[in-house]
């Protein structure tokens, strides 16, 4: 069943491959090279800016654990009395490292784990996963086959005997471990100071750390075997586990019983939660200007509710949000402007013909010409060079419009998480897809969280002006100059007033009024005046400030959050055709099915196919028919009763001048097609034969589908 | 014979009989003409199917679910603006839900439906008219079908009488989906439903008092409802899962296909027979497939960007793949996979990479060593690139997950593109998301509707007669090389198998009597030279052992019985 084909000819080289791929579209295929090209260079920024923000997240984490190592390797070094009491009960320091659930995502986090402590502590590392060892021996010779190796990387290839002993040879057992390691430290120590020297990195006696990737899915035997083991040969050998853990570190008591786990000296290493992760990458990659690449609301719903509903695997996201990158580049001619400012103006003036067309036919760009005074609606019609000129200055303003929403966005988010009940969402994200799908002043989440606003307190008010002040002032937008003075000047006015708020003190007094009176009648009186009073007491000037400072912000928020597909070009910068990755990413095969076998005409543009509701014509293709046929059925289908069924079917959409002569023949036809039809359900997995009953088959769905 | 003319009329009454009350079927005996009830009966049993279908949509609440469902999908930021999509208006209530069982008659009913639908378009009250009905071509296999039905029908009367129960305990559940349309209705006509909600009371005089409480009760309100109604049916569906599952019995009629004499197609026959069928809807299903082979470069760009590929949607991918190779892959190494193929293995792919890709000779103790050896090379040598095509990635030899992994940890490689096929409606299951994150998909819906021609033919289907010329051309090889004598004990043995071919429980030849009839005919001369001739035969598979429940060994021939005559003429014909 495998077949191997060789070109005859050389290949051609690859990369040109590729950017030739991006060019075979069918008609509209301009500046392929250059889409292609910006697309690869957006895409390595990107990835290169997703690596950084990973290790920086995985910084504190590594740090912590190699303190860890270090203490635990430093005891045995200088062989101090703790470290011998601690042979005497024998126990293995082992760090528990909580990961979560985005199992995906590990493989990143124990790679720069491995490659850090590669360079900072020991070359002695293994990894082991669970599938490998389904065994101690396979867990042995596993665990031996990569500390070798890993040693032979480390001593380059000067003793080539060494290297020749092959894993296989050596018997895999705890002692030929400590012999080799012993041999191996013995040679560090035997040669030149030089040598040394360049590796000082390492100890004299580097820990071995052997890592479990996947804690709860090694076997409990296997485990519980080698920690037993290991634990009685810990004075010989500086052995450290690290436990990958998923689920939580209770995790270890259950996998092993208490004689185990009283041999381990465990330490718990908590990794930053997938969410913050994704919430700092949302604020690296997406609010931010240094890339000119957006998601469009519908885009960005789709990979969070992939994240949050799926796998909460923030590399899935990146790839998401990769195919997004490539998607755009590859389906929009005019993504070639979708670059930095500074090369725009070169790309705008060498844009064809063509593509001013394609600039033209844009529907944001139509309403904006719609908008114009008929002179310049010809000119831009007409006139490719002024559309250049217009486009440029379009395209211009789209950036400052986004460096401006980012700030104002995120001033925004300072006042909305606070409030109680987050009415616009506590996370950044939600309020950044509440403002991109509509105006987001129009919606009720935002009117109830402005009324809350404003029953704020002076000095959470005072901090979040703060804060707005700082996140303004380090924006690289230039309008703000004004904002800041005047937020500056609401700064002020709030700490004179705390000058003034010392003189009025008038309301205080009625209230301690209030505690006198025990009399339910007149607390009763007294709270109805006070409520009256209330009413009609004009406003403090805490109160009135507080509204100006809300409206304020009000106002800010209709200026600069505008959504995005309301602005002109944005179909250039933003990519928003959600239901395409949704389609690649979070396929449906089974309603893709569901809807072939229940309404062919959705796919076969035929009118005979064409009929209301759930049922189907009798004209449709055999499988359509013997589908929906055995739905009827129960557990069982008697494969007569459903041949029988078929033919009634097939012969009534048959033309009525079929030949009577040739009816056996016909017949013959119709149970071949059955046939057919119902070996290609088997394979569908919709039915299997049964041996319940003669010529009977299984019904394996239940339901539609 | 008036017959031809009443037999629409005739037919759709018999089909819907299944549903009426005992005396009603004892009256419908009773009376031989057809034409005398034609008159007034059609119009009860078609209300009566109505009401049956009301009584279904009780148990079957979709409405609601599809309501959540559409919630989740919106949050899921659906649209339906998709032009070329699947179809994600179906919401997965509608897919996934369990339905009622259903009984043995209604697929018959719903063909008859079906044989009716473009004469219902014409007419949109069929069944006033006889004459209408008479206008449907009847040919001779649907009479005959339909007198078929009815005969099962008469056998299976105690079958027929505990249908109304069944239907009164549905309607003791309170209900408030009246309103909903049956998912069946629209091939009923749909003006009538009203006169005929009438009518069930009065026809249907056995469970009138039922259908009145049916009728009664007034909607709660409306979120309340939901709720409840969502308990209900969870409670429901659970009940109706079981009640399908728990009984052993299964009522099925019990025709078999031996009775119908029609005989068994071989492969060959299949394949001519179905050639001559022309393939409906050719255009469109040509014009669906260019709109598939219009992303060949998109696949290839995004091959090369490091997703892998994997099709699905109904009907066959193998030729789309087909042409995806030869016209993009022509100047590439590449390997395709048939994982329809009884004995591919994963073990065969990775030789097939090892030997011929990489020309390695040698061996390699496991499939883990030889997917170590090939990711090194891949790894060391950068210009190496290889396309795999994996034609049916879930086929019965390949979805173990020690396969889907090995292929999976295979496909992570950076410079191996991976383009396969999936066909099954749980094909999905066999990945994690630790596999999903190595294979790193991007879904491609390619609704083709080709017939799955390749990959059908190997399955052992379950109509096509199996086994036949290949187990003949086995036998007579193997009895070639076989002494005289023991071509006589087989030779014996055979046709005392076809002497008993009659018998259904035939257990086999008994070793004493076989040893017995050997000795008579001076085949052998001890039991244990028989004993010994019988081994080879079993190493041969030729023949099959049994112990009965008396402890006595049984000897069977394990080939049909047809092979097994033509084996025997044969032999007759070389001496």
């Amino acid at each position: 069943g495998c077949f191997v084909f060789k070109p005859s000819a050389k290949k051609r080289k690859l990369s040109q491959r590729t950017a030739h791929e991006f060019g075979i579209r069918n008609d509209d295929s301009e500046d392929t090279e250059l889409r292609f090209v910006t697309c690869q260079s957006l895409w390595n920024q990107i990835k290169s800016e997703t690596e950084k923000i990973q290790e920086d997240l995985n910084k504190q984490l590594l740090d912590n654990l190699v303190s860890f190592l270090r203490r635990s390797h430093s005891e045995f070094e200088e062989k101090t009395t703790e470290w011998i009491c601690r042979m005497k009960v024998r126990e293995i320091p082992t760090a528990a490292l909580v990961l979560g659930v985005n199992v995906t995502d590990h493989d990143l986090t124990f790679r720069s784990l491995s490659d850090f402590l590669q360079n900072n502590i020991t070359p002695y590392i293994a990894l082991l996963e669970a599938k490998d060892c389904p065994g101690i021996k396979n867990l042995m010779q596993k665990l031996m086959g990569q500390l070798m190796n890993c040693c032979v990387d480390v001593d380059s290839l000067e003793d080539e005997d060494y290297v020749q002993v092959s894993q296989n040879r050596i018997r895999c057992s705890m002692s030929s471990l400590i012999k080799w390691y012993e041999s191996v430290t013995k040679k560090t120590d035997s040669e030149t100071p030089s040598k040394r020297s360049s590796s000082s990195t390492h100890w004299q006696s580097p820990p071995v750390v052997v890592i479990f990737k996947d804690m709860e899915s090694f076997t409990t035997k296997v485990l519980q075997d080698f920690v037993v083991i290991s634990s009685q040969h810990i004075h010989e050998l500086p052995l450290v586990l690290i436990f990958g853990i998923a689920t939580s570190p209770m995790i270890i008591h259950r996998l092993l019983p208490h004689s185990v786990s009283s041999l381990l000296c465990i330490e718990l290493f908590q990794s930053l939660s997938c969410k913050d992760h994704l919430s700092t990458i949302i604020d690296k990659l997406l609010l931010t200007t240094q890339f000119p690449f957006k998601l469009g609301e519908k885009v960005l719903q789709v990979l969070i509710n992939i994240f949050l509903y799926h796998d909460f695997s923030v590399q899935n996201f990146i790839k998401g949000f990769q195919l997004c990158i490539v998607e755009h580049f590859y389906s929009q001619p005019l993504s070639v402007l979708c670059c930095q400012l500074v090369d725009l103006q070169k790309r705008v003036n060498s844009l064809s013909h063509n593509q001013c067309e394609n600039i033209r036919r844009l529907p944001s760009f139509r309403r904006y010409v719609e908008k114009q005074e008929s002179g310049k609606q010809i000119a831009l019609l007409t006139s490719d060079n002024f559309l250049k000129e217009e486009t440029q200055r379009l395209l211009e303003e789209l950036h400052v419009y986004h460096e401006n929403y980012v700030s104002v966005l995120r001033c925004l988010h300072v006042f909305t998480s606070s409030l109680p009940k987050y009415p616009l969402g506590k996370q950044i994200r939600e309020l950044h897809c509440a403002c991109l799908e509509n105006q987001v002043w129009e919606t009720e989440e935002y009117e109830s969280s402005l009324q809350l606003a404003r029953m704020l307190n002076k000095s959470d008010l005072v901090t979040m002006l703060q804060q707005c002040v700082e996140i303004l002032l380090s924006s690289s937008g230039k309008e703000f100059d004004q904002t800041v003075e005047k937020l500056k000047k609401f700064l002020t006015q709030f700490q004179n007033l705390e000058e003034a708020f010392q003189e009025q003190d008038g309301s205080v007094s009625s209230q301690k009024e209030l505690q006198k009176k025990t009399d339910l009648y007149h607390l009763q009186k007294t709270l109805l005046e006070l409520k009256e009073s209330r009413r009609s007491k004009k406003l403090t000037k805490f109160e009135m400030l507080r509204f100006e400072v809300v409206d304020y912000i009000d106002s800010l928020v209709r200026k600069y959050l505008v959504p995005a597909d309301h602005r002109t070009l944005h179909e250039i910068l933003y990519f928003n055709t959600a239901a395409v990755l949704r389609g690649h990413l979070n396929a449906a095969p089974r309603t893709a099915l569901h809807t072939a076998l229940n309404n062919p005409h959705w796919y076969l543009k035929n009118q005979a196919l064409k009929c209301d509701g759930g049922s189907i014509s009798n004209k449709a293709p055999d499988i359509c028919i013997v589908y929906k046929l055995h739905l009827e059925c129960g557990r069982l289908i008697n494969l007569v009763d459903w041949l029988e069924a078929f033919s009634t079917v097939v012969m009534a959409g048959e033309e009525p001048n079929a030949d009577r002569a040739s009816s056996d023949q016909m017949d013959d036809i119709i149970h071949a097609r059955f046939i057919r039809a119902v070996s290609e359900l088997e394979l569908l997995g919709f039915i299997k034969p049964s041996k319940q009953k003669t010529d009977h088959v299984a019904r394996l769905t239940w339901g539609g589908c | 014979m008036s017959r031809i003319e009443g037999s629409g009329g005739g037919r759709r009454r018999v089909l819907q009989v299944k549903f009426v009350p005992d005396e009603e079927v004892l009256k419908h005996i009773a009376d031989d003409t057809g034409i005398k009830v034609r008159k007034d009966k059609p119009q009860p049993s078609i209300n009566l199917k109505r009401f049956v279908k009301k009584l279904e949509n009780i148990s079957d609440d979709e409405a609601q679910e599809i309501l959540e469902e559409k919630n989740y999908v919106a949050t899921l930021g659906i649209c339906a603006q998709d032009p070329m999509g699947n179809g994600t208006s179906v919401s997965g209530g509608e897919v996934y839900s369990f339905q009622t069982p259903k009984r043995s008659s209604k697929m018959a009913e719903l063909a008859s439906e079906l044989a009716h639908t473009p004469e219902q378009n014409v007419a949109p009250d069929r069944s006033k008219g006889p004459e209408k009905t008479a206008k449907t071509p009847q040919s001779g296999s649907n009479v005959m079908w339909a007198e078929i039905v009815w005969k099962c029908n008469l056998k299976k009367k105690e079958f027929v009488s505990t249908t109304p129960y069944r239907l009164r305990r549905r309607l003791a559940a309170p209900d408030s989906y009246l309103e909903s349309e049956s998912e069946y209705s629209a091939s009923c006509s749909e003006e009538e439903d009203d006169e005929d909600q009438q009518q069930v009371n009065t026809v249907l005089s056995g469970q009138k008092t039922s259908a009145k409480t049916k009728a009664a009760p007034t909607p709660p309100p409306r979120n309340s409802l939901a709720k409840k109604n969502k308990e209900e049916k969870m409670s429901n569906l659970v009940e109706e899962y079981f009640e399908a599952h728990s009984s052993s019995k299964v009522l099925t009629s019990d025709r078999t296909l031996q009775k119908l004499r029609k005989r068994r197609l071989n492969q060959e026959t299949l394949c001519d027979l179905l050639k001559k069928a022309p393939l409906a809807y050719a255009a469109e299903i040509i014009e669906l497939n260019q709109q598939h082979e219009s992303l060949f470069s998109k696949w290839m760009l995004q091959l090369h960007l490091g997703f892998n590929i994997v099709l699905y949607g109904l009907g066959s991918k193998r030729d789309l793949l087909e042409k995806f190779r030869t016209s993009l892959l022509q100047n590439s190494v590449h390997l395709v996979v048939n994982g329809y193929f009884p004995s591919i293995t994963v073990r065969s792919i990775l030789n097939s990479i090892t030997e011929e890709v990489l020309d390695h000779i040698g061996t390699f103790r496991s499939p883990l060593d030889q997917l170590e050896f090939i990711t090194k090379r891949f790894k060391e040598d950068s210009s190496l690139e290889l396309y795999v095509l994996i034609h049916n990635l879930d086929s019965q030899m390949l979805r173990g997950e020690r396969s889907q992994q090995i292929l999976a940890q295979l496909s992570s490689l950076p410079s191996v593109y991976l383009i396969a096929s999936i066909d099954h409606i749980n094909a999905p299951l066999m990945w994690d998301q630790a596999k999903l994150s190595l294979y790193n998909w991007l879904w491609y819906e390619t609704t083709t509707f080709n017939p799955y021609v390749e990959e059908t033919s190997y399955e052992n289907s379950l109509l096509v007669q199996q086994s036949g010329s290949l187990a003949l051309s086995s036998l007579t090889h193997v009895l070639h090389s076989l002494t005289p004598n023991a071509r006589g004990i087989f030779r014996l043995l055979a046709q005392y198998q076809l002497e008993k071919k009659d018998n259904p429980s035939y257990p086999g030849l008994s070793f004493q009597d076989f040893y017995q009839q050997c000795r008579e005919a001076f085949l052998v001369n001890s039991d244990l030279t028989l004993r010994a001739q019988l081994t080879e035969f079993r190493d041969h598979k030729l023949i099959r052992t049994k112990r009965g429940a008396d402890g006595v060994e049984y000897l069977l021939i394990p080939v049909d019985d047809s092979t097994l005559t033509n084996f025997l003429e044969n032999q007759d014909e070389d001496v």
